[in-house]
C-alpha cells in the first residue's frame, strides 16, 4: 500500500489513487508519423528501479500526479504536477 | 485430573476454573487458559489428525503457531471452520472440535492403505499419475484427490459472524510480544512516540521461563509488570491476539485480531476477527524463532515433538506430554527442557546428543543423574498410534541402543522468524554459527531484534530489544531517553550441530503437515528439480497451511546435501505474505452481501417501483428492466413494452447516463480534439451524436452531447463509461492540453432524466409542462436542445431519439426527478403511456441498428460500426491516425450487421458465431459473431446485431448458421442491413 503526496491534497493512502502508467511518453503533435503514435500507444520500458509515472487522484481532487517511484522498492522519490519537471535520483538512471 | 496433568506449574492456566469441551464428540475437561492441545494432552490424548496424503496418525508437533500437524475442525454448523491449529485454539466453556482428514474415525482410518501405497505416492506422483488421458481428469482424477486430500470442510452455511476492517498509525510498531518485543516497546513509549505492541497468543511473554530472572524478579513477574506499565501509557495500544501477517509496501502491516476466537460465539455487537492496516513509520520485528524437527524414521509418532514444546506445556500448562521422555539434541536447548522436567519430576529415559564433546549445560543435566549419550541421534521412533521407544544410532548410522519412553523431545536447532523481515523482498541470510537463516540488512524503515535476529540469549534479547526501540523512536523522530536495559544473566551457550537427515531406510517427515519426506527432496533433486523454488513446488515442501515454518530450513539443509554444495548456494524460496493462514472472511470484512458495494439508485427509483419494475444491475446502479404485468413474463413484458412504445408512447428513466459540463472559451476545439467528428460549428440550441477513439485508433465511447452557450456544452456517455470517459478528459486537459481554456466535472448525479418516446410524445410533453416551453417544430426541432423554467426550477428538453421514434429527453435536477416523473406520468394518461424498462429500450434500438454497450468491445472500429464517415478529416483528434492502420482498415473486418432468424431454433442468442457451413465450424471458417438479440415486433422475428467479416456487402441476402454449441443450435440467419426498421428515419418526426 504506497502512501503518495498529492500536491494539492497532502499524503493520501494509494487506495484514492488510480494508476495511470507511464509518465514519460509524450504524445506527438497531430502531423507526426503513425510510426510516431504507435510508440505513443503501445511502446512501454519496463525499468528496474526509478520510473515517473502517473497516479491519478481519482479519489481526490481528480488531478492527474506525477509520481516518481522506485519499482523495485517502491520508494516514492518525488511527486508534482503534470508540467512539473522532476528529476530522478541522482546516481540512478 | 488427569495423571498428565502437572500438581504443580503452568502460569497461563487457572486451575480454579475447569472448562468443559469436546473433541470428536467426546467430553473432556481442561482449565482457563489452557489450548485446545495443552487440554488434550493433559487427559492423555496424544492422536490429534490424520495426515494429508498417507493419513498417517499424528499428534501435535509444537506448542505454537507453527503447528503442522494438530489441525482440528473448530465449531459446529454455519460457524464451523476448519483447520484451526488446536496449539493456539484457547479453551472456552463448550468448545467443540473435530480432528480432519479421517474415515470413518480418527483411531480407526481406512485412507491409512495409502501407507502400503506409499513407495507410489512419492514426490511429483499427481503430476506422475494423473496424465493421461485427459478426459478423465475433471470427472474422475479431481475427485478422487480433492477427496483423499481434504484439510477440512468448511461451513456450507453462510458465516454468521461478523469481521471489521480497521486502520491505526503509529510511530513505532513492535511485532511480539516476547522479552525483546516488551523491551522494545517500553524503551520506544517512553521516548514520546505512538507505539503499537502486536502479539499473536493471548499471553505476552514469548518463551521466558518463570525460572529465569530479569531485573532481579521471576521474569514471568516482569512481563505482567511491564505490560501494566505499558498499559498506564497514553501513547501506548496494546493487541494481543493480533497477528502481523503481511509487510507491505511503505511500511504498512496487515494484521489479524482474533477478537472472539476465544469465546463460543462473538459477544453482542463484537466481529469474529478484525483485519487491520497498520502504518507505522518505523518497526520492530522482535518475532522470535521456530524450533526445527530432527528428520528420522517415524519422526511424526505421535508423541514425538518439538523440545520447547514440551517445555512450554509443562511450564505454562502444567502439563507432562509424557511420563517418561527421550529427548534428541543439536544444541544446548535441550537442557533448559531437561532442567525444567526434571524440577517437575518427569523422568528423562535419556538424552541424545548428536555433539561430540559434553556442554557445560549438559555437565550440570548429567550431575543430576540424567544419562547422556554423546555423538548419538536418533534413528526411528516405534510404536503404533503413540510413540512407545526410541532406537538410537551413531553419526556414521551404526544402531546402538532402544529406550522406551511416550514422548520423544526433538531439538534440532532454531530457525529465527525471519517472515516478516523478508516480505520487505529481501532474502535471509546464511548464519553457519546458528545454523538458521537471519534477517538482511533492511531495506526499509524496520530492524529486527532478539530471537528473530538470532539472538536466543534472554539478556542479548532484553538488551537488543531495548536499543531496537530506542533507534525506532529516534528515526521517528522522538529523542530517545537512553536508559538501561531490564537485565538478566547472560548465559554461554554451546556449539550448535547441523544433522539435516538422521540415517535411515523408512520415512522421515520434513515437512508434517504436507507430508513431505527427506527422500522426496533427494528425488526431487535426482529428478532434476534442483532450484530450490523449483523443489519447493515439486515436492510441496513447505506449501502447505503452516508455511513451512518447522520444516523450511531443514528441506534446505537436506537439498543442500543432495546437491553436494553448501547451503548459501541454495537460499530460500522467497517469502510472501499471509505469514499464517486468514480467514477469505476477514478480508472480505464488511463487504459481502448487501455491503458488498454501494447501490446507486436514481431520482426516480421509487417511481419504477411503484410500477412493479423489475430492477437490473448496470455496474453499481439498479435500473428498471421491465415492468411485467399480472401474470405476464419477462419475454411477453418485454414484447408489449417495445410494441407499445412505437404505437403510442413510453417513458423511461435514463438518469444512470454519464453526464459532463463542460464551459470555456475552448470547450468546441477541446471536443473536437476528443470527438471523431466536428463540433466548432455546432450552434448553440442543438444537439450533436458524437464518437470519441482511444488513443490507439479503436472507438472507446459515444454519446449525444449539446451546445447550450457558445462556452457551454453538455455531454453524454454511456453508463458504463462515464467514469473513464472523465478521467480521459482529465488526462487531455490536465496533461496533453493545459493551454485550452476548458472546465468540466461530472454532473451525472445532478440532473436525472426521461425518454419519453412515441408518436405521442411531444402531446404528453406540451400537457405536461403546458406554457412553460415550445414545442413546434420550428422551436424543438429534430436534435434541438432548449432550457426552460418548470415548477420553479431549471429544465433542459433534448429532441434525441434512440429508439427512432418521435423523442424527448428531459432534464431536472436531481431533487426533482419524482415530480417530474409524476407529471408526465399524469399528463400521458390518456395518451397510452406506459413505462419500459432497459429490455424494451435495447429492443427499440436493435430494430434501429443503433450501437450500445454489447457492441462496444474494444475492438471495433468507427468503421466497423458503419460509422467510418464520420472521421472528420478536417481536424485533428484522438485516435485519428492509429484509426489509418493497416489491419484498421482491412476489407475483411468484422463490420456490423443486421440477422434474422430463419429456421432451426426458437430464438437467437447473443455469443453464437457466425458460419457458412455449420457442421464445419471451427476458428479457421468462424466469420463473426452475434452482439444483441430481441424478439423484434415490427420485423415479427427474432432478430439481432452481429459483426461479420466483410461486412453486409459480402454477404448480403446470403443465409449463414449462428452456431451455439453451449445449446448445441445452429440456426439459419439472413444477413441483412443493420437498420432494420424504418431506414429513413421517417418516425422521428412522430
Amino acid at each position: 500500500m504506497h502512501r503518495i503526496n498529492c500536491p494539492w491534497c497532502g499524503l493520501r493512502d494509494e487506495a484514492e489513487f488510480q494508476y495511470q502508467g507511464d509518465a514519460t511518453v509524450v504524445r506527438p503533435e497531430p502531423d507526426a508519423s503513425e510510426e510516431e503514435f504507435f510508440r505513443y500507444a503501445y511502446i512501454r520500458d519496463n525499468p528496474k528501479g526509478w520510473h515517473t509515472e502517473w497516479w491519478h487522484h481519482t479519489g481526490g481532487c481528480r488531478q492527474w500526479v506525477k509520481v516518481v517511484r522506485n519499482t523495485l522498492t517502491h520508494e516514492i522519490h518525488a511527486t508534482g504536477g503534470p508540467h512539473d519537471d522532476l528529476p530522478l535520483p541522482e546516481g540512478d538512471k | 485430573m488427569s495423571a498428565h496433568r502437572l500438581k504443580n506449574g503452568g502460569i497461563l492456566i487457572n486451575r480454579s476454573k475447569p472448562v468443559n469441551f469436546t473433541f470428536d464428540g467426546k467430553s473432556y475437561q481442561g482449565f482457563e487458559g489452557d489450548t485446545l492441545a495443552s487440554a488434550l494432552l493433559a487427559n492423555g490424548v496424544t492422536l490429534m489428525g490424520r495426515s494429508f496424503k498417507y493419513h498417517r496418525p499424528r499428534g501435535c508437533l509444537s506448542a505454537g503457531s507453527e503447528e503442522p500437524n494438530a489441525i482440528v475442525e473448530m465449531r459446529s454448523g454455519a460457524r464451523r471452520e476448519p483447520n484451526t491449529r488446536a496449539t493456539i485454539a484457547e479453551l472456552y466453556e463448550g468448545l467443540e472440535a473435530k480432528s480432519q482428514n479421517r474415515f470413518p474415525s480418527l483411531a480407526f482410518d481406512v485412507q491409512s492403505v495409502n501407507q502400503l501405497l506409499s513407495p507410489f505416492l512419492t514426490a511429483g506422483f499427481y503430476y506422475k499419475t494423473f496424465m493421461w488421458p485427459a478426459s478423465f481428469w475433471e470427472p474422475i482424477y479431481e475427485k478422487i484427490i480433492r477427496r483423499s486430500a481434504g484439510l477440512g470442510r468448511a461451513a456450507v452455511e453462510p458465516d454468521p459472524d461478523t469481521y471489521e476492517h480497521s486502520h491505526d498509525h503509529c510511530d513505532v510498531l513492535v511485532v511480539g510480544g516476547g522479552p525483546a518485543g516488551l523491551a522494545a516497546a517500553l524503551s520506544a513509549a517512553k521516548s514520546g512516540g505512538r507505539v503499537i505492541l502486536a502479539e499473536e497468543q493471548m499471553a505476552f511473554g514469548g518463551m521466558v521461563s518463570p525460572t529465569d530472572m530479569i531485573d532481579g524478579k521471576p521474569a514471568d513477574a516482569w512481563v505482567v509488570e511491564t505490560l501494566t506499565k505499558l498499559e498506564g501509557m497514553k501513547n501506548v495500544t496494546i493487541m494481543p491476539r493480533t497477528t502481523v501477517f503481511g509487510y507491505y509496501d511503505h511500511n504498512v502491516m496487515a494484521a489479524l485480531e482474533r477478537v472472539s476466537d476465544h469465546v463460543k460465539e462473538p459477544e453482542d455487537g463484537m466481529p469474529r476477527q478484525r483485519l487491520w492496516t497498520l502504518r507505522a513509520k518505523e518497526v520492530v520485528l522482535a518475532c522470535g524463532s521456530h524450533e526445527r524437527a530432527m528428520t528420522f524414521d517415524n519422526n511424526d509418532k505421535p508423541g514425538v515433538m518439538l523440545n520447547n514444546a514440551v517445555r512450554t506445556f509443562v511450564e505454562k500448562f502444567g502439563v507432562s506430554p509424557g511420563k517418561k521422555i527421550v529427548i534428541v539434541t543439536t544444541n544446548d536447548d535441550a537442557y533448559r527442557t531437561a532442567e525444567i522436567l526434571l524440577d517437575a519430576g518427569v523422568k528423562i529415559a535419556v538424552i541424545a546428543d548428536a555433539r561430540a564433546e559434553l556442554s557445560d549445560a549438559a555437565s550440570r543435566i548429567k550431575a543430576r543423574g540424567v544419562e547422556i549419550d554423546l555423538g548419538t541421534i536418533p534413528r526411528q521412533a516405534n510404536g503404533g498410534k503413540r510413540v512407545k521407544s526410541l532406537t538410537l544410532q551413531t553419526l556414521d548410522g551404526n544402531v546402538t541402543r532402544t529406550f522406551g519412553c511416550d514422548c520423544v523431545a526433538m531439538a534440532g536447532g532454531y530457525s529465527p522468524d525471519v517472515h516478516l523481515a523478508s516480505q520487505t523482498g529481501v532474502a535471509p541470510v546464511w548464519d553457519d554459527a546458528l545454523k538458521g537463516f537471519v534477517p538482511p540488512a533492511p531495506i526499509r524503515a524496520e530492524r529486527s531484534a532478539g530471537a528473530s535476529k538470532g539472538s536466543f540469549d534472554l539478556a542479548a534479547c532484553l538488551e537488543e530489544g531495548h536499543a531496537a526501540g530506542l533507534e525506532a523512536a529516534g528515526a521517528a523522530g522522538f529523542e530517545a531517553k537512553a536508559g538501561t536495559a531490564p537485565s538478566a544473566e547472560a548465559i554461554a551457550n554451546g556449539p550448535i550441530a547441523a544433522i539435516w537427515r538422521c540415517a535411515g531406510n523408512g520415512k522421515a517427515f520434513v515437512d508434517f503437515q504436507n507430508d513431505v519426506t527427506a527422500k522426496d527432496i533427494t528425488l526431487a533433486e535426482q529428478e532434476g528439480f534442483v532450484s530450490v523454488e523449483h523443489a519447493k513446488r515439486y515436492t510441496t515442501l513447505g506449501m502447505a497451511t503452516d508455511q513451512g515454518k518447522t520444516s523450511n530450513v531443514t528441506g534446505i539443509g537436506i537439498l543442500a546435501e543432495a546437491r553436494g554444495e553448501p547451503i548459501p548456494d541454495v537460499g530460500t524460496t522467497r517469502f510472501r505474505p499471509p505469514y499464517s493462514p486468514v480467514a477469505i472472511g476477514a478480508f472480505a470484512g464488511h463487504e459481502r452481501g448487501y455491503e458488498f458495494q454501494p447501490v446507486r439508485r436514481t431520482a426516480m427509483h421509487a417511481c419504477g417501483e411503484k410500477l412493479g419494475a423489475v430492477f437490473v444491475e448496470a455496474g453499481q446502479w439498479l435500473r428498471p428492466q421491465y415492468y411485467p404485468k399480472p401474470n405476464e413474463g419477462v419475454m411477453e413484458a418485454i414484447y408489449r413494452e417495445s410494441k407499445q412504445v412505437r404505437e403510442t408512447a413510453g417513458i423511461c428513466d435514463v438518469s444512470s447516463l454519464g453526464k459532463i459540463e463542460i464551459f470555456g472559451d475552448d470547450a468546441g476545439e477541446f471536443l473536437n480534439r476528443l470527438y471523431i467528428n466536428g463540433w466548432k460549428l455546432l450552434k448553440p440550441g442543438k444537439a450533436r451524436y458524437g464518437l470519441m477513439l482511444r488513443e490507439d485508433g479503436f472507438v472507446f465511447d459515444d454519446g449525444t452531447t449539446s451546445r447550450l452557450a457558445d462556452d457551454h456544452f453538455f455531454m453524454t456517455t454511456t453508463t458504463a463509461n462515464a467514469a473513464r470517459v472523465l478521467s480521459h478528459m482529465e488526462h487531455a486537459s490536465q496533461v496533453l492540453w493545459p493551454d485550452l481554456d476548458v472546465q468540466f466535472c461530472s454532473a451525472t448525479e445532478q440532473w436525472c432524466g426521461v425518454a419519453v418516446a412515441g408518436p405521442n410524445a411531444r402531446k404528453i410533453l406540451e400537457k405536461a409542462f403546458g406554457k412553460a416551453l415550445d414545442m413546434s417544430e420550428e422551436a424543438l426541432p429534430f436534435m434541438g436542445v432548449q432550457t426552460f423554467e418548470w415548477n420553479g426550477t431549471t429544465a433542459r428538453i433534448f429532441r434525441i431519439s434512440f429508439s427512432g421514434e418521435l423523442a424527448y429527453e428531459v432534464n431536472v435536477p436531481w431533487t426533482y426527478g419524482e415530480e417530474m416523473w409524476n407529471a408526465l406520468w399524469d399528463a400521458g394518461q390518456d395518451h397510452g403511456l406506459i413505462p419500459y424498462g432497459t429490455e424494451a429500450l435495447s429492443v427499440l434500438r436493435i430494430e434501429k441498428g443503433h450501437v450500445a454497450g454489447n457492441e462496444l468491445d474494444g475492438r471495433t472500429t468507427a468503421a466497423d460500426m458503419g460509422l467510418g464517415r464520420m472521421m472528420s478529416s478536417k481536424k485533428p483528434f484522438i485516435g485519428q491516425k492509429l484509426a489509418g492502420r493497416e489491419g484498421m482498415i482491412a476489407d475483411d473486418r468484422e463490420q456490423l450487421v443486421g440477422l434474422k432468424l430463419i429456421e432451426g431454433a426458437e430464438r437467437l442468442r447473443g455469443g453464437a458465431h457466425l458460419f457458412e457451413d455449420a457442421d464445419d465450424a471451427n476458428r479457421e471458417n468462424d466469420l463473426g459473431w452475434i452482439t444483441s438479440v430481441c424478439d423484434s415486433p415490427q420485423l415479427g422475428c427474432w432478430i439481432g446485431l452481429g459483426y461479420l467479416k466483410g461486412g453486409v456487402e459480402a454477404y448480403a441476402g446470403k443465409t449463414l448458421y449462428a452456431v451455439n454449441p453451449l445449446f448445441g443450435e445452429a440456426p439459419a440467419v439472413e444477413v441483412v442491413s443493420p437498420h432494420f426498421f424504418d431506414p429513413k428515419g421517417e418516425r422521428l418526426n412522430g
